[in-house]
């Protein structure tokens, strides 16, 4: 259990795992996260799941924090020691005519298996995808796969668009009416997608990681504000209505251990 | 002639614990151990083991004590209790058997408490023996792995069963891990208590949250032929207040959680941070909160209990009341949070003056806030610790399984819902109660379990 059996490095520090969870695998449904941990010392983190068959499943991370650095340095062969899931309420999947699905940076990963699913449900799929530059864009093909078209943006115009993945959104939706957004990225990527689709009324679903322990509902930490309401994202969650959500809110408190997060990385 | 006093617990100096997160109680030696059991007046008919709610044979396990047979005590009191090292520390004997004990007529009772976690300990250092479990009898699945399951669990292997634990955290011990903090229970002694229910025979499964990764109708097709839930009041309970969820404000679940499973006392060894607040305001009276205050003074805090009603309507244990005075936690009766104040980090609380009026529903006398008497606490961070409720999984996923008003499962005495085949005790049952309570729900459930697998008995 929980061995890795595929390590590949998609882009510089973001790496993809695939891990032998069967358990989790079986129950998989696009929109689930697990919460891992990789030492005895070590913080139970969530990951969402990016695909699985079988037996196993895909992990997609950046290694950004103590954690994902540990992560990032097991290899195939290889067990990750504790893998929870799946956790986090699925994707609702229907047909609802013409999505547009966004992802930034890591969250790209995360946007496929949705992606995936949305075109598998009929629905006619316009993708963007962006990142800093050229050499982290990452799952272009898996996302080109399953849509109908695909946008690539990058800050620095090294690929595709140069800007950011609203830029393009908001040109699109200059021609075109979408009856759904998905979004999945860095916070204020998210932020700024349900900024462009409120005023036009589009429903935008948008996926939040706040910070988590347990994952089951247990600690509260990942408490997010939507609509006024608290929510916790691991069990309510992850995904709400991103015209709801406060995102102010969420970007405040994914600081709240910034300064131990640096401490703790330069340990050793 | 008898002494009228317990023999004192020795104790970890105060200004020395409230550094550390060592254990306060040190617990007796032999010689204090049969000294105070030498006190026991060996009734006949004794009403100590009427409050003992796993029936524990208490004069029979003193008299051993007596005698400096220290393995036969602990046996004796393991043919009842699986988890005497646990009990011992955790249980209220002020409520249960050293409430009913003669010599408290006039005297102080007898230290059961004391002397069970003695031999507990005693045994624990010394070579202990277990019978493994064939599990011929059948195959019982037993959900979470807190008191209320481990006793199930233990019972059922000795009773010949099969059993099978499932956990969704990494470690066994549910709110023996998470909760209780290492001062007060250490975490190694929930582990040496755990692998004894393990050595019984009982398998433990970690990482695998029931409602999600398996489904109690999946446990069934997958064999197991009667199932237990014990999965606690785990749901953290919010005041509903503006501010709540500025930076620096915890859940007491969340709070104990990072310290106690995560070990973020030991950040940055251990990965998991945790923010040490200069001045806490920890919001509740119960044992709990009183948890969280004696955990955020070890951290380096200056403490203050927010509690609406007075010091004598506290619903936490005297001892752990006096504990935390003792180690300097404040305390501020008759108040009431109305707003956590901040930007993006606490920076206090603010409150309203109470006073008492009639009694409610529980026989307390209900809190009324006096008008215009709003106060604030300066602090630098904030614990809920006004509750938790049943975490609603199983019930959200399991068809068949009635539930209560409050998201509990609807269970008889003997722990039988109302879904064929599956019996819940403990915390999910009842709300938040005693670790005794839940082991006592767990025991009764075995029992019922046996019933229902070998004659059928129960639906």
């Amino acid at each position: 259990m929980n061995e890795i059996l595929v390590k590949r490095e998609l882009a510089p520090s973001v790496k993809l795992m695939v891990i032998h969870a069967p358990l989790i695998a079986r129950k998989f449904k696009p929109g689930h996260f697990v919460i891992l941990r990789v030492c005895e010392e070590g913080e139970r983190i969530p990951l969402t799941i990016a695909d699985a068959d079988g037996h196993n499943i895909t992990i997609v991370f950046q290694e950004v924090g103590k954690t994902t650095k540990l992560l990032g340095q097991l290899n195939v062969g290889d067990r990750i020691l504790n893998v929870l899931g799946p956790l986090g309420r699925p994707s609702q999947i229907e047909n609802y005519g013409h999505v547009c699905c966004v992802g930034g940076g890591v969250g790209v990963s995360e946007l496929y298996p949705v992606t995936r699913a949305l075109k598998q449900a009929g629905n006619s799929v316009t993708a963007i995808v962006g990142a800093r530059n050229k050499d982290l864009i990452i799952f272009e093909d898996e996302i080109r796969s399953v849509s109908d078209e695909l946008y690539i943006t990058t800050d620095d115009g090294s690929k595709g668009v140069k800007g950011l993945v609203t830029d393009v959104l908001k040109r699109l939706l200059e021609q075109t009416r979408f009856d759904r957004i998905y979004a999945v990225g860095p916070p204020i990527m998210m932020k700024a997608v349900s900024e462009v689709t409120k005023p036009k009324n589009i429903k935008t679903i948008v996926s939040l990681n706040p910070i988590m322990i347990d994952g089951t509902g247990m600690c509260g930490g990942c408490r997010v504000i939507v609509g006024g309401e608290t929510r916790f994202a691991c069990v309510d969650g992850p995904e709400f209505d991103g015209h709801l959500v406060d995102f102010n809110h969420l970007l405040s408190r994914l600081k709240m251990y910034q300064k131990q997060e640096k401490e703790v990385m330069q340990r050793n | 002639m008898i002494k009228k006093n317990k023999v004192p617990m020795p104790k970890q100096d105060q200004l020395v614990r409230i550094k550390n997160f060592d254990e306060v109680a040190l617990g007796y030696t032999p010689e204090q151990a049969m000294e105070e059991a030498s006190r026991c007046l060996q009734c006949k008919n004794a009403l100590c083991v009427k409050g003992c709610p796993v029936e524990i044979d208490i004069p029979a396990f003193i008299k051993y004590i007596r005698e400096g047979n220290f393995l036969d005590a602990v046996k004796k009191i393991k043919e009842k209790n699986s988890l005497p090292a646990i009990c011992g520390r955790v249980c209220p004997q002020e409520n249960q058997c050293e409430k009913f004990c003669v010599m408290g007529r006039r005297w102080e009772p007898i230290a059961i408490g004391r002397l069970e976690r003695f031999v507990a300990d005693y045994e624990r250092s010394n070579n202990k023996v277990a019978v493994k479990s064939s599990g011929e009898k059948g195959k019982v699945a037993c959900v979470g792995s807190g008191p209320a399951s481990l006793t199930c669990a233990a019972d059922l292997a000795m009773m010949g069963y099969g059993v099978t634990l499932f956990e969704s955290l990494h470690v066994a011990g549910g709110v023996l891990m998470y909760g209780i903090p290492e001062f007060r229970l250490p975490k190694k002694v929930v582990q040496e208590e755990a692998d004894y229910v393990k050595s019984l025979g009982v398998e433990l499964v970690t990482d695998v949250i029931v409602g999600k990764t398996v489904t109690i109708d999946e446990l069934f097709k997958e064999g197991y032929q009667a199932i237990f839930i014990g999965t606690g009041a785990g749901l953290p309970k919010f005041l509903g207040i503006p501010g709540e969820n500025l930076n620096g404000v915890y859940s007491a679940n969340e709070f104990l959680i990072r310290v106690n499973l995560m070990k973020a006392y030991l950040f940055p060894k251990y990965h998991t941070p945790i923010y040490r607040g200069s001045k806490v305001a920890v919001v509740g009276g119960g044992n709990v909160a009183m948890d969280a205050a004696r955990v955020a003074l070890r951290l380096g805090a200056e403490v203050y209990v927010v509690y609406r009603r007075g010091e004598a309507e506290m619903p936490a244990r005297k001892e752990e009341v006096e504990n935390a005075k003792e180690e300097g936690v404040k305390f501020v009766f008759y108040a009431n949070p109305i707003r956590v104040l901040g930007e993006e980090w606490v920076t206090g609380l603010e409150c309203l003056r109470m006073e008492l009026g009639e009694p409610d529903g529980t026989g307390r006398r209900r809190p009324i806030p006096i008008p215009n008497s709003n106060f604030v606490l300066e602090c630098d961070s904030v614990v809920i610790a006004i509750g938790q409720s049943p975490n609603p999984l199983i019930p959200l996923t399991t068809e068949g399984l009635k539930i209560g008003e409050h998201g509990n499962i609807v269970a008889d005495s003997e722990g039988r819902t109302t879904k064929k085949g599956v019996f819940a005790g403990g915390d999910i049952t009842s709300g938040e109660a005693t670790v005794i309570a839940a082991m006592a729900a767990g025991k009764r459930a075995a029992r019922a379990i046996d019933q229902y697998i070998q004659k059928g008995v129960g639906w």
